[in-house]
């Protein structure tokens, strides 16, 4: 059994969230190769901003996008973890609220009734999973709104079969259009419940930009499903051009014998994802 | 890197006629923010006849919720303008001159920008440092309770956009 004080989980989230202010780095070599072959003046302009622009913020430490996101946090607790001192999701919250408040970030979170903002951007978006080991590593991922609201859901039938995930794919990037801040990278989760299937497409969004699968045949899919997007012509900000989607990124997870689920969900160009392994 | 157009803000309206989707140009001048929460008070303010914080004739309204540091944007673009699709046909016939956002607007937002001779600027989007690096004020103008979806007065220079819709309908959408 190994002790982690709740202290350093907060004080490790805090740290987690200046991933605010710089794009990983697989997001920023992908945007330098689209920016590099485009040919639309007007996609061209914008990456190039784009990529002047997380130079900018990474330097200064500002926020490569005033969307800061909800804070999304993946958490791979080890059974053999004890935490001393408080509950693991309110650490996490303090760490978040800290992390946002001292780099001024921006507060976007709010009830969804009464629409009032709590003003700090709790509460975190957590997801534990209980994994073999002492080891806690923590995940956090500021995710805009302006992709997030492009996530769509389809409970197919079996018979529509892979034509139909293709279908649904390409239909969910043309329906998002030039609202999620093309390029984007997309989440695919096939299978599962409803809720299995968008939660395995938000997981894809954290593999390096353009990691493909470790199953051949989704590496595949992923593949014919990039050439199919960026022949849709969206290109960067809608303003048409080479490349609508920098990756597809595709997991699944069985499911029942009368569904072939299928979830999408949007990641803008700019990535921001943080790791920390206590 | 093509050429860049000036334009000032608040607009004259013959100077956006000249216009054309896709032209690049850098703003200078004064713009107000507003986002979700604003665009539903403005509009329920013109539907109910009451005064607006904001007067709107000429003005450019830029969809924005910026991160502030110390009472200063940090990071300050667009956010998606289609959400205020609802409202923006309305603003634009009570005098709005131009919406500075991202992405494709709705055929009522088309029809309003050119029954009415205005445009729509796109910003970058993704790009919130560098547009807070030409914001050169900022004020609270109205709604301090809505936090960062207040109405706010920037004063910006060098801000860069494109011409997204022009005053004839033009678009950079392919539409």
């Amino acid at each position: 059994m190994k002790n982690i004080a709740y202290q350093d989980i907060v004080n490790e989230v805090a740290g987690l969230t200046l991933a605010c202010s710089r794009l990983t780095p697989s997001c920023t070599a992908a945007m330098m190769e689209a920016c590099t072959k485009e040919r639309n003046g007007n996609a061209r302009f914008a990456l190039e901003m784009l990529i002047k622009n997380a130079e900018v913020a990474s330097e200064a430490h500002l926020p490569v996008c005033q969307d800061t996101g909800m804070a999304v946090v993946f958490v791979k607790l080890g059974q053999e973890v004890h935490i001393e001192g408080g509950l693991l999701v309110d650490a996490i919250n303090a760490g978040v609220r800290r992390g946002y408040q001292e780099n001024g970030y921006r507060a976007s979170v709010l009830d969804p009734i009464t629409r009032v903002n709590t003003r700090d951007n709790t509460p975190a978006v957590v997801h534990i999973s209980l994994v073999a080991g002492d080891g806690l590593e923590i995940t956090f991922m500021p995710k805009g709104f302006g992709s997030e609201n492009m996530s769509r859901l389809y409970m197919l039938t079996p018979s529509e079969g892979m034509e139909g995930v293709k279908r649904c794919v390409i239909e969910a990037v043309k329906l998002a259009g030039s609202n999620p801040c093309p390029p984007i990278v997309v989440g695919v989760g096939i299978g599962g419940t409803a809720e299995k299937a968008m939660l395995t497409a938000k997981e894809q969004l954290l593999r390096e930009v353009g990691a493909p699968s470790e199953d051949e045949t989704l590496a595949a899919l992923e593949k014919e499903l990039l050439s199919s997007i960026n022949e849709l012509g969206i290109g960067a900000q809608g303003f048409s051009g080479d490349t609508t989607a920098f990756a597809v990124h595709i997991g699944k997870y069985p499911t029942h014998i009368s569904a072939l689920p299928v979830a999408v969900n949007i990641q803008c160009n700019a990535v921001r994802v943080s790791s920390v392994t206590l | 890197m093509s050429e860049y157009k000036r334009l000032s803000a608040p607009f004259d309206k013959a100077a956006l006629s000249e216009l054309r989707a896709g032209d690049r140009v850098f703003l200078d001048g004064v713009i107000y923010t507003a986002r979700d929460a604003a665009h539903k008070r403005l509009f329920e303010g013109i539907q109910n006849g009451t005064q607006l914080p904001i007067e709107l004739k000429g003005q450019g309204i830029y969809y924005v919720g910026a991160c502030f540091k110390d009472g200063k944007p940090i990071s300050a673009g667009p956010t998606t303008a289609m959400r205020m699709d609802k409202y923006a046909p309305t603003l634009y016939d009570n005098g709005l001159a131009a919406s500075i956002g991202k992405g494709d607007r709705g055929q009522a937002v088309y029809d309003a920008i050119v029954r009415n001779g205005g445009v729509y600027l796109a910003a970058i989007g993704g790009a919130g440092a560098t547009y807070a690096h030409s914001i050169k004020d900022s004020t609270l103008i109205a709604y301090p309770e809505l936090g960062t979806e207040a109405i706010y007065r920037f004063e910006v220079k060098d801000f860069p956009l494109i011409v997204a819709i022009d005053s004839k309908g033009g678009n950079v959408y392919g539409r």
